[in-house]
């Protein structure tokens, strides 16, 4: 008689629209609405509306909040280190990510099996954001947006140097930061306080909610206001933060002879940079690069690494050639381009 | 070199040409001798190092890199040099500091095919990325900062306030890194001779004809022929076959610049003599036989039997060290026909003006005309003289209307350059008889332009989404999308499976409101052949 063993891990399923946990009927990051989702973290391709009953951080379900009003009812908050039961014999357990505030990696058990779903995360010092946790595990699904060897981000501290220094250069003209409008604004005027930047840094409306989102969370930005209503003579020399959509729109006309930044990844890549139309490249990211994957999954030393979203290929190559079994899922809806 | 590569990247970044010419000529003006010239010389193509190519960098980047990670590395950033300079791996022990233009130069200049890959290791090791980055592009010679070698000439001018006209006549006879042009124009030194040498003239250039009429009493109407336009100088008993771009292809045309030795400056456009054409003296082939003699630097006596050369002549700039490009143009016209007549006649003829008598009989002459090599009308004024670059009301192009046709998108590959990581180089075909009845695409051309940047970034979506099978870099689509594809001809062709090959294609318009079994037939795209050609393939 041929024995009907469970594969491994098969209690996990990976799902065009998402992850789902057969066993308590659960999804983690669903691209729809579901009616038990776990949200890794705020950015809208990982955390839709409309789910009966969404489980995340404290900090995440604020920022779904903020976005779109997610019920009292159908929110349950797991502070990082909780370990909840999920019924059908699963657990789950939040742990940072380094990505954005209340961004987690989420530890799922069941049977003895041990399964990381990590979202999005970085290796990097944040002062937004608690930092990532190595934590042990038997499959680490990991993203992959930066999964190139040619993705390899500078530290923080040269990128704002540089804004820096273009400012001093060019006298009367003002800055235009194009940064995601969740985690990359924050970060990068933390890290410009941190850089000893005292000034006023004036926001474009599309920010003023989660820059103070943040700042009730205890992250300190600083003196910011808001662009609108100022005359432009008053911003020589200011540095203005922006949603990357703005960069090149009407909106900026108002703004006195702006030099176009924008903060990203993908400005590693010259032609990237040009597409956008962007002057001043700055290479910041929220998600590991090339260097930061492979040491983590080598830190994790999972028995596998299932890869979610991104250029999957590279990294499974470096898997093959690392000798480590890895697979790479085709999960749809995750914004390919963000950050 | 850190220069260097900061103007590079500056000037890939600045999309604005004034801000790009300020920063070129603050750089020529600021950076010492020789190092400017060299710089020069890279951004305007004048330097070429043959133990360097794009192959050596492959294979030494193959050395050090997974092939399967390089692979997907090349393809995502769109540029092997850049990809290169993103891989290029920290060097072991601390290395010299970085080095200079001229030190570079110099490097690459002495290296060998053998030698070459330690020099540039060296090189490399010694730089940032970004150094890196500039380093490749000067050896391999592909720039793509947007600087043309006339914004080259603007920005000298204007960095040390001397006339680009002047500097466009002197530049040709210099060579890099042009101590006598700087020491002219910086120093004040006098300017490098230039009447004893056959050197290429810049070009006068027309305005595309808008909707305007012009008046014939005022403006001469020509053929515009469809070769490659070229000069021919001929000085001191040397010859220079020059093209468009002041490139010197005596070597690709030998049987041209053997045929001149009356000493001028001439200009018209080279053809290949149609050998299947009827006619006495033998017309002028379509651009496709042309092209087969393009970019040889050498060429085989079979070439020069089978698709022999020959110049149809538009205009005369200085004959017999009379320099004369500041008479009229009817002046010009009839010391042209004098000395035509005096060459081989096997290799250069006139290019006659139209007997128009007005501009409506223009249109119809143009309207009728049937003569593949033609591609349209030029509208010279009289009284015009030849000034390089292009004048505003001097000479108009006129070029026949585009014909169209419904394709299908088929296959999407990423593009290079600006186009980089977009699915953006098209390939598109017609049915090969009633989609309905079972017919199937045949891939009839491939386009990678003609889109604004808005609609590239929907095609790129529309091929993501709608990709079916991926073969290396190729995705094929699910053949939902009809193009409008724009092209000047189409001739029959046997290195196609459709047995048709268009003639500079171009994406017209998105036809998102038009089904794909809509979309033409190779039937109607086969009947717009040029009617010479078709009688070929019937022959």
């Amino acid at each position: 008689m041929v024995c009907a063993m469970k594969p491994p891990f098969s209690w996990l399923r990976p799902e065009p629209t998402g992850l789902y946990i057969v066993p308590a009927d659960a999804w983690i990051d669903p691209a729809r609405a579901v009616d038990i989702a776990l949200v890794t973290h705020g950015h809208a391709d990982h955390a839709r509306a409309g789910h009966r009953q969404t489980i995340s951080t404290p900090e995440t379900l604020a920022i779904m909040s903020l976005r779109y009003g997610v019920g009292e009812t159908g929110a349950r908050a797991v502070v990082y280190g909780e370990r909840i039961s999920l019924g059908g014999g699963v657990s789950a357990t939040f742990l940072p990510a380094g990505h954005v505030l209340g961004s987690a990696q989420i530890l799922l058990e069941h049977a003895g099996e041990r399964v990381i779903v990590t979202g999005d995360y970085k290796r990097r010092p944040d002062p937004t954001c608690a930092p990532f946790a190595v934590t042990p595990c038997d499959v680490f699904v990991t993203e992959a947006t930066f999964g190139l060897p040619v993705f390899r981000h500078p530290p923080i501290g040269e990128e704002i140097a540089r804004l820096l220094a273009a400012r001093e250069n060019e006298q009367g003209r003002c800055i235009l930061v194009g940064a995601y409008a969740l985690g990359k604004a924050q970060r990068v005027i933390a890290e410009l306080r941190a850089a000893g930047y005292r000034e006023t840094i004036w926001l474009h409306g599309a920010m003023e909610r989660m820059c103070r989102l943040y700042q009730e969370h205890g992250v300190d930005l600083g003196n910011l206001r808001p662009v609108a209503g100022v005359p432009r003579a008053a911003l020589a020399n200011a540095i203005v933060i922006c949603p990357p959509s703005a960069l090149n729109d009407r909106w900026s006309c108002r703004l006195p002879d702006p030099i176009t930044a924008m903060a990203s990844g993908w400005m590693r890549v010259r032609q990237r940079v040009r597409q956008r139309g962007v002057e001043l490249p700055l290479v910041i990211s929220d998600h590991a690069d090339w260097d930061e994957l492979t040491q983590t999954i080598a830190q994790v030393n999972p028995a596998e690494t299932w890869i979610t979203h991104g250029r999957e290929e590279a990294l499974l190559r470096w898997c093959e050639l690392t000798q480590r079994k890895a697979r790479a899922l085709a999960l749809v809806g995750y914004e390919d381009e963000s950050d | 070199m850190e220069r260097f590569a900061a103007l590079l990247d500056a000037l890939l970044l600045t999309p604005s040409r004034n801000a790009k010419l300020a920063l070129l000529a603050a750089y020529l003006r600021e950076t010492p001798d020789p190092d400017r010239g060299w710089a020069l010389a890279a951004l305007t193509d004048g330097l070429d190092f043959p133990a360097v190519k794009a192959s050596l960098i492959r294979s030494m980047m193959a050395e050090r890199v997974d092939p399967v990670l390089w692979a997907l590395s090349r393809e995502y950033v769109g540029d092997t040099a850049e990809t290169a300079s993103l891989l290029w791996p920290d060097p072991v022990s601390e290395p010299l500091p970085a080095p200079g233009v001229a030190e570079v130069v110099a490097a690459l200049g002495e290296a060998s095919r053998s030698t070459a890959p330690a020099v540039l290791a060296d090189l490399l090791d010694r730089l940032d990325t970004r150094g890196r980055h500039a380093l490749l592009k000067l050896a391999t010679g592909a720039m793509r900062v947007g600087i043309s070698t006339r914004l080259a000439k603007v920005a000298f001018a204007q960095a040390f306030g001397v006339s680009v006209e002047e500097v466009e006549e002197y530049w040709h006879g210099q060579t890099p890194p042009y101590a006598p042009l700087f020491a002219w124009a910086d120093r004040g030194a006098p300017p490098p001779r230039t009447d004893l040498l056959p050197l290429f003239r810049p070009f006068m250039l027309a305005h595309p004809l808008e909707a305007e009429t012009l008046n014939l009493s005022e403006y001469a109407a020509e053929w515009k022929w469809d070769g490659i336009r070229v000069q021919i100088a001929h000085v001191s008993g040397e010859t220079r076959v020059y093209s468009r771009s002041g490139d010197d292809i005596s070597a690709t045309f030998p049987e041209i610049a053997a045929a001149l030795s009356t000493p001028c400056v001439l200009d018209g456009e080279l053809l290949v003599r149609g050998v299947h054409q009827r006619g006495t003296a033998g017309g002028a082939a379509s651009f496709n036989a042309l092209q087969q003699r393009l970019g040889r630097k050498r060429v085989s006596n079979v070439m020069l039997a089978d698709y022999p050369a020959f110049v149809r002549l538009y205009d005369l700039l200085i004959e017999n060290g009379e320099d004369l490009r500041e008479r009229p143009w009817d002046q010009r016209r009839a010391r042209l026909e004098a000395l035509a007549a005096r060459l081989d006649a096997t290799r250069f003829d006139i290019s006659p003006v139209i007997p128009a008598r007005d501009f409506d009989e223009l249109s119809e002459i143009r309207a009728r005309a049937r003569d593949e090599a033609i591609e349209g009308v030029m509208l010279k004024r009289r009284d015009s003289p030849y000034v390089a670059g292009r004048r505003a009301g001097l000479w108009f192009k006129w070029k026949r209307d585009p014909l169209l046709i419904d394709c299908v998108l088929m296959y999407a590959q990423r593009g290079s350059g600006k186009r980089s990581s977009f699915y953006s180089d098209f390939t598109f075909g017609c049915w090969n008889g009633d989609p309905d009845q079972g017919a199937e695409l045949l891939p009839v051309g491939k386009a990678y332009f003609g889109f604004t940047d808005a609609e590239l970034k929907l095609l790129d979506r529309h091929v993501r989404q709608h990709t079916v099978a991926k073969f290396g870099p190729v995705r094929e689509t699910d053949k939902s999308l009809v193009f409008e594809i724009a092209f000047d001809s189409v001739h029959a062709s046997k290195r196609h499976k459709s047995g048709l090959a268009m003639r500079f294609p171009r994406i017209n318009r998105i036809r998102t409101d038009k089904p794909a079994h809509e979309a033409d037939r190779l039937e109607t795209l086969r009947a717009m052949i040029a009617p010479e050609n078709a009688l070929d393939r019937d022959q």
